[in-house]
């Protein structure tokens, strides 16, 4: 057990410790102060304190963790297709691999596996553990995670890595539920503690508001969900890996959730999460006919076209266009807002663009805080304008 | 009659997280705790669990572990119109990472009675994990239908579509089963005045660990693979730069910065 505690005779209430508690979760009482319930002994409190006011025990366990070698990487697929994402963990992985002296592997699982295979052989990964069965053709997450848990517990892997996509948040959390694994959620950065010899998880949480660094310190494997377009992609190169076939032990009867169709969204919808350019409008635009302004500049520039809630919930457009807390987290080479106020929750869900543009004719507006080009100005003369000079490159260009 | 569990967590408003952020709190600042709300996503569970009563009839039981003042957020799940709420509240539950968070919750809901329904939020805007419906179902052995915007049951069964990043699948499961609801399910609903005076005189029983009696290796910091080491606030973005000029003007720097930065190489 953990235990944190304010020395009351060393607590002077000076506060330092309430602006440092990224939960909010200390008050100052009578002059002291107070660590209120919930607190997850991060220890950020105990650093901030100029007066050792504050202790944090935690208790040190031994265990040994050697029998769990290499880092696996799990390869998702699409009809088919392995994700980018895929790429992106295997060069997030063979960084981690080579800091701790052990073998990448790659794990694929699916039905006529021998393309990806022969894709696959072209990067610099040791391993490729391929599971083909006609029950493995579609993502599934009773199927998958059986056949995954049973690999881990034969091959013992030290770190798996998995995207952080619908699919992937999917699959490893079931899996470390059944071994007890730690599972870090979404992570933007990786790196190996050598003398811990623990890989070290950092994540952004309350929005991004603020990151956390996370390590699992005494069960083995360490697996993390790696959010996508955060990792540069691994390049081919020549390669030696070794393809390990598994036969899987699965019957169609354990199948319990059936996959009865899928539905494709209308082509204009580009996937936010995979777009370089969003063009996103909001409650600015003054009407839903305005939109097709949004729409030309998307594409115009090759992007997709995203949103704030305030015009989702407003009926202007469909919901899975929206950016934000309650929509989607994106990461474009440039976002480029207009029209929208850039309330907190809007910024947490595009703030980590590359370069943002936002116009916007109110010059407070807190969208300006975090633009990397501020544009004060009418949207519906500037879009109009900027939309005219880009159709006349264009056509040079052509 | 369907037996329906609605998990629900309360989260810092992040209204008030920034703010505390921002004007970091001055000894002079004492602050009653921090407002908290209900996560958004669970605001539309609850909606779900409450549609699936109007139409078929069901029991809908609400639960969340949490510090005692959770129960504000149970209070205001019984105002909305769930049958009874529990919540689940125990000195050695805290530090809880989503493994335990989810065998606890796994223990009380068994403790709880039967089940044919487990309804989460998609993921909990604090941790953002997503983690814990997966976990929940796994550890009670029933399966899981993820980012679901729409679900229809009929029969014993479970129609659901699940939200995928560039397609929707369209997946049917024999119950029980837990499903994890997106914002486009639908919209919740507020209280009504007569759903808040009542929800004011139900009682909202407390499951400890004497009532759940789990071994300290499997809750709170102790049953947790995980632990936070750091916690730190990220580099704020450089300072932007607020274009001047009259219109012209902007729309050529925008384009000129627009080429530098190799952004126009998708131009139509
Ligand atoms: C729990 C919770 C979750 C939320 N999740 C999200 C989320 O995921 N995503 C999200 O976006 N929001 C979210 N919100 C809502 C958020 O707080 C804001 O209300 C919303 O983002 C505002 O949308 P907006 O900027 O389009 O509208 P407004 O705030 O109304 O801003 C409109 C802006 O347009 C400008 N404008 C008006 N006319 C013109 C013109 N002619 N030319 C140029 N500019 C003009 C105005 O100056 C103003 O700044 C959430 C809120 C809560 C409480
Ligand atoms: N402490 C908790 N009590 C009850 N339900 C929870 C708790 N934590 C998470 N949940 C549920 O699990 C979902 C996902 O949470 P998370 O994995 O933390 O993102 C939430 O939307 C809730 O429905």
């Amino acid at each position: 057990m953990a235990e944190i505690k304010v020395i009351e005779e060393k607590c002077t209430g000076c506060g330092k410790c309430v602006s440092s508690c990224p939960f909010s979760l200390i008050k100052i009482e009578g002059k002291k102060a107070k660590i209120l319930p919930g607190c997850n002994f991060c220890g950020t409190c105990v650093d901030a304190c100029p007066f050792e006011a504050i202790i944090l025990e935690r208790e040190e366990k031994v265990v040994d963790l050697s029998d769990y070698k290499g880092v696996w990487v799990f390869a998702e697929q699409r009809d088919g297709r392995i994700m980018p994402v895929t790429f992106e963990l295997l060069s997030a992985g063979r960084h981690l691999a080579d800091d701790l002296g052990e073998e990448l592997a790659v794990v694929i699982l699916g039905d006529n596996l021998k393309e990806n295979l022969n894709l696959l052989k072209k990067y610099p990964v040791d391993k490729i553990y391929a599971v083909q069965d006609t029950l493995l053709s579609d993502y599934k997450t009773g199927f998958y995670a059986r056949v995954l848990t049973s690999l881990i517990e034969k091959f013992k892997p030290e770190i798996i890595l998995v995207g952080a996509t619908s699919i992937g948040r999917d699959l490893a959390p079931r899996v470390a539920a059944r071994i007890k694994a730690g599972l870090t959620a979404d992570c933007t950065s990786l790196k190996i503690d050598k003398e811990k010899r623990c890989l070290v998880q950092i994540r952004p949480a309350f929005g991004g508001n603020i990151m956390a660094s996370i390590i699992t310190p005494y069960t083995r494997p360490q697996m993390a969900t790696v959010r996508p377009k955060v990792m540069e992609k691994i390049l081919p190169s020549s390669s030696s890996a070794q393809i390990i076939e598994i036969e899987p032990d699965l019957t169609g009867e354990d199948e319990l959730v059936r996959i009865l169709d899928k539905i494709r969204v209308e082509s204009d919808v580009k996937d936010l999460q995979e777009a370089e350019i969003i063009v996103s409008g909001g409650r600015g635009l003054g009407k839903p006919e305005n939109f097709s302004l949004i729409r030309k500049l998307a594409d115009i520039l090759g992007g997709a076209v995203g949103a704030s809630r305030a015009v989702v919930d407003a009926g202007w457009i469909p919901s899975y266009h929206q950016v934000g807390q309650t929509g989607k987290t994106v990461q474009p080479k440039l976002y480029i807002a207009c029209g929208i106020s850039g309330a907190i929750q809007h910024q947490v869900g595009m703030r980590n663009s590359e370069v943002i543009i936002a116009i916007n004719k109110d010059p407070e507006a807190p969208i300006f805080n975090i633009a990397t080009y501020g544009i004060v100005e009418d949207l519906h003369k500037f879009l109009p304008a900027l939309i005219e000079k880009l159709e006349s490159l264009s056509s040079t260009k052509k | 009659m369907l037996r329906i569990v609605v998990c629900i967590k309360q989260v810092p408003d992040t209204e008030e997280l920034t703010k505390v952020r921002i004007n970091p709190a001055t000894n002079t600042i004492v602050r009653e705790g921090v407002k908290s709300i209900i996560n958004p996503f669970d605001e539309n569970a609850i909606e779900e669990a409450l549609r699936i009563k109007e139409k078929k009839g069901a029991l809908v039981t609400c639960i969340s572990m949490g510090p005692p003042q959770a129960k504000e957020a149970l209070r205001k799940a019984l105002a909305m119109g769930v049958d009874r709420a529990f919540l689940i509240s125990d000195p050695s539950f805290a530090g809880s990472d989503t493994w335990a968070t989810s065998f606890v919750l796994s223990q009380a809901i068994r403790k709880i009675g039967e089940f044919d329904l487990i309804i989460t939020g998609k993921q909990a805007i604090d941790g953002d994990t997503a983690q814990v419906g997966p976990e929940l179902a796994e550890l009670l052995g029933i399966p899981q239908v993820t980012y679901v915007r729409k679900l229809e049951i009929e029969d014993g069964k479970m129609k659901a579509e699940r939200v995928l990043e560039d397609y929707f699948e369209v997946v049917q499961v024999k119950l029980p089963a837990l499903v994890t609801v997106t914002k486009e399910i639908n919209q919740p609903r507020y209280p009504s005045l007569k759903g808040l005076l009542n929800a004011r005189k139900m009682d909202i029983p407390v499951l400890t660990n004497e009532d759940l009696n789990l071994p300290e290796d499997k809750i709170g910091l102790d049953g947790s693979p995980t632990r936070v080491v750091r916690v730190f606030t990220p580099e704020p973005p450089p300072k932007g730069e607020i274009i001047e000029g009259d219109l012209e003007e902007k729309v050529q720097r925008i384009i000129e910065e627009l080429k530098k930065r190799n952004l126009l190489r998708w131009l139509k």
